[in-house]
């Protein structure tokens, strides 16, 4: 595995085990990256042409693998950055290396075995024998139950081993603090997911606490984390701002997006009193993306742009304006629930997560993947930059505001034919689907999405080669 | 007891404002600790909130309350009407019309069983991966939640099918829907037996009991499709 890594990222020799974790974990992450983009282009062309694998691998097998692959690559690239922090966090390598990587390759088994059966047996007679070894069929978990089991005790192994660290280091920082809890809070969440009941309305309502507390709730708190961290080492921001900044905006996640659950609670069988309280509380979850991104250009501004890692530092930015539009703006637009009533399951929520798993996630992650980079290949100066970097950043960048623009028209076009004028039922699902407003825009989706899938070559390109030739540019600032 | 929304929301900000400012009294503004304690304050305050509610909601939707119907309204015809009270539209059950299905009664142990049974189904087959249900799931195939009403299913399917009901109509369906296909994107033969796809029918028809708070608006009452 060490040779592999140093071919991929550069002399590991001097790392600490916890950061040699880090780097298998990304490794397998960008893997995972183009799985999740190569599974979201077969879906894409299904709609265009449905006869495409019909019987081989229908929609529901290819959109499986998309969202599962990004959902777990995603996973895996914040559990590198937090091993990546963790040394430098508590000053000593990571306590149970081996434990670590052991979860490390019981996690990427897992996911192997999971994916091969999706692909090859897919489905099964409707027992408990399927849900527990085949496919759960709850979208987002479908991961069978014995893997959702792998998961836990995964999770519980990288918890100790940040705890243990914490522990025995004998300090502990802002940052780590609101890491144990969050990470405890993450798991905690993960378990209510798991259990089975023929009630619709209760497996929703429960569903929703893994699906929405995780990614508009624990996870945004874990990229508050670790966007904070990558503030102090790209523009070398004190820690004390950081910490300030970072309780902030737990106050503002968690203040707003906990209650804020609420808006998946309109109509699936569950009280009236939701529709106010998630009405209310979610129309506030922008607030701390405004935060974040006041934060992130203020800091930037106060450093004249200078930095050590242009290619994490420009997706530091796209990080924080993505969130912000994605998440914030793009949530907003259909979260009351008097304009939820008819967008509510149309193309308008896969635009929305399109643009917010971006923004918040996808740029978060390969921030702190460039600052492992820089810190592999240049870790003295210059300034870490290259030509491709910024192909792969602006080709992502508009690739995936069209395919976002798409959905949204596409999701408009449904709320107003299905739903407002028709009554939702089946042939109006049709009719409308054929409109052109909904059938165009599904063209310019895959196109951008062939694109996206170009541009991420060209990023994996950069990623393997930035930061190894020798150096041209002179070091704007120290790195920290 | 009974919960209004404006009362949780202000009732949880207040409390929030008003612990804050007693941990954080004569702390300077921006000093970290003062947002820490806020932050430590407003999570736990809203998380209580959030715990009281969801054992309110959960005692409001067990499986044969007002919200969420017994299964043996599957033996009665069942519809959904505009509610002037309510402002949105809401199934009705006619208890004074059995529709029974597939020509049997089914006693609460039996039903609370088929539909055990259609939901494990469900699951098995992803069926979220291509349609919504309850409006959450995938939007490559049509929303599910009053799929029951759909009068597609009668003046279509059954023709089609040539099945003597809606009810053996969509079991016809589900069993060779590759065969009934009314568009280019056909649903894919999932290999149901005729136990699970009966189950999965059971399981619709309970489904479109649930009251969803008016989603979808008008479900059939459509200006863009006429039969």
């Amino acid at each position: 595995m060490e040779r592999i890594l140093t071919k991929l990222w550069g002399d590991i020799s001097n790392l600490p085990e916890s950061r040699k974790i880090a780097l298998m974990y990304w490794t397998v992450a960008i893997v995972l990256f183009g799985a999740q983009l190569l599974f979201g282009l077969l879906a894409a062309y299904q709609y265009i042409n449905p006869d495409f694998l019909y019987s081989v691998m229908p929609f529901n097998v290819t959109r499986m693998l998309h969202i599962n692959a990004m959902v777990v690559w995603l996973l895996m690239g914040f559990i590198g950055g937090i091993y990546w922090m963790l040394p430098e966090e508590t000053g000593i390598d990571v306590v149970g290396a081996k434990l670590g990587k052991i979860a490390f390759y019981v996690l990427t088994g897992a996911v192997a075995i999971v994916v091969l059966v999706y692909l090859f047996i897919q489905w099964g007679k409707g027992n408990f024998f399927t849900m527990w070894f085949i496919n759960e069929g709850r979208e987002y978990l479908e991961a069978p139950r014995w893997a959702d089991w792998g998961i836990v005790a995964v999770m519980a192994i990288i918890y100790y081993n940040v705890l243990a660290t914490v522990l025995k280091s004998g300090r502990i920082t802002g940052l780590m603090g609101v890491l144990l809890v969050d990470m405890v809070a993450l798991a905690g969440l993960y378990l209510t997911g798991m259990f089975f009941t023929p009630n619709i309305t209760i497996d929703q309502f429960w569903w929703w606490w893994v699906v929405h507390l995780w990614v508009e709730a624990t996870w945004e708190v874990l990229v508050g984390v670790l966007m904070g961290w990558a503030l102090m080492h790209v523009l070398g921001t004190p820690r004390r701002i950081i910490e300030g900044w970072l309780y902030l905006e737990v106050l503002l996640v968690f203040g707003t997006g906990i209650l804020g659950l609420g808006h998946h609670y309109y109509w699936i069988g569950t009280p009236e009193y939701w529709l106010g309280i998630g009405g209310f509380f979610s129309s506030l979850e922008p607030l701390p993306l405004v935060a974040m991104i006041v934060h992130a250009v203020y800091d930037a501004g106060v450093h004249k742009l200078k930095t050590v890692n242009r290619p994490a530092l420009f997706f530091i930015f796209l990080q924080a304006f993505g969130n912000f539009f994605g998440a914030g703006v793009w949530g907003f637009m259909h979260t009351l629930p008097q304009i939820n009533l008819y967008s509510h399951g149309t193309q308008m929520a896969a635009s929305h997560g399109h643009l917010a798993f971006f923004g918040a996630y996808v740029a978060t992650n390969l921030v702190l993947m460039y600052i492992a980079l820089q810190y592999i290949r240049a870790p003295e100066g210059p300034i870490l930059d290259s030509k491709t970097w910024r192909i792969a950043y602006v080709g992502m960048i508009i690739s995936m505001v069209g395919m976002v623009g798409a959905l949204l028209v596409a999701g408009f076009a449904q709320t107003f034919f299905e739903r407002a004028v028709g009554g939702a039922t089946w042939q109006d699902y049709i009719v409308t689907q054929m409109h052109p407003w909904v059938k165009v825009p599904m063209y310019w989706r895959l196109g951008f999405g062939i694109l996206f899938f170009l541009f991420y070559f060209v990023l994996v390109y950069d990623m393997l080669t930035i930061g190894r030739k020798a150096p041209t540019t002179e070091t704007e600032v120290k790195p920290a | 007891m009974e919960f209004g929304w404006l009362e949780v929301t202000v009732a949880s900000i207040v409390l929030t404002l008003v612990l804050g400012s007693i941990l954080t009294r004569g702390r300077d503004w921006l000093d970290p600790e003062f947002w820490k304690r806020y932050a430590i304050v407003g999570s736990v305050v809203m998380f209580i909130f959030l715990w009281i509610l969801t054992f309110d909601t959960l005692s409001k939707t067990k499986i044969g309350s007002e919200r969420v119907p017994s299964p043996t309204v599957i033996n009665y015809k069942i519809g959904y009407e505009y509610n002037p009270e309510k402002g949105y539209y809401m199934p009705v059950v006619y208890k004074d019309q059995k529709e029974l299905l597939f020509g049997k009664e089914y006693t609460e142990e039996e039903a609370m069983e088929l539909i055990t049974k259609g939901k494990l189904v469900i699951q098995s087959r992803a069926c979220m991966d291509c349609h919504t249900l309850l409006g959450n799931g995938a939007y490559y195939a049509p929303d599910l939640t009053k799929s029951w009403l759909d009068p597609k299913w009668e003046k279509i399917v059954v023709p089609m099918t040539q099945a003597k009901d809606k009810a053996e109509a969509m079991v016809k369906f589900l069993m060779e829907p590759d065969k009934y296909a009314t568009w280019m994107r056909r649903m894919p033969n999932l290999g149901l037996d005729e136990e699970e796809a009966k189950a999965v029918v059971a399981y619709l028809k309970w489904m479109a009991t649930i009251n969803t708070n008016g989603f979808p608006d008008h479900f059939g009452e459509s200006k863009l499709v006429k039969f």
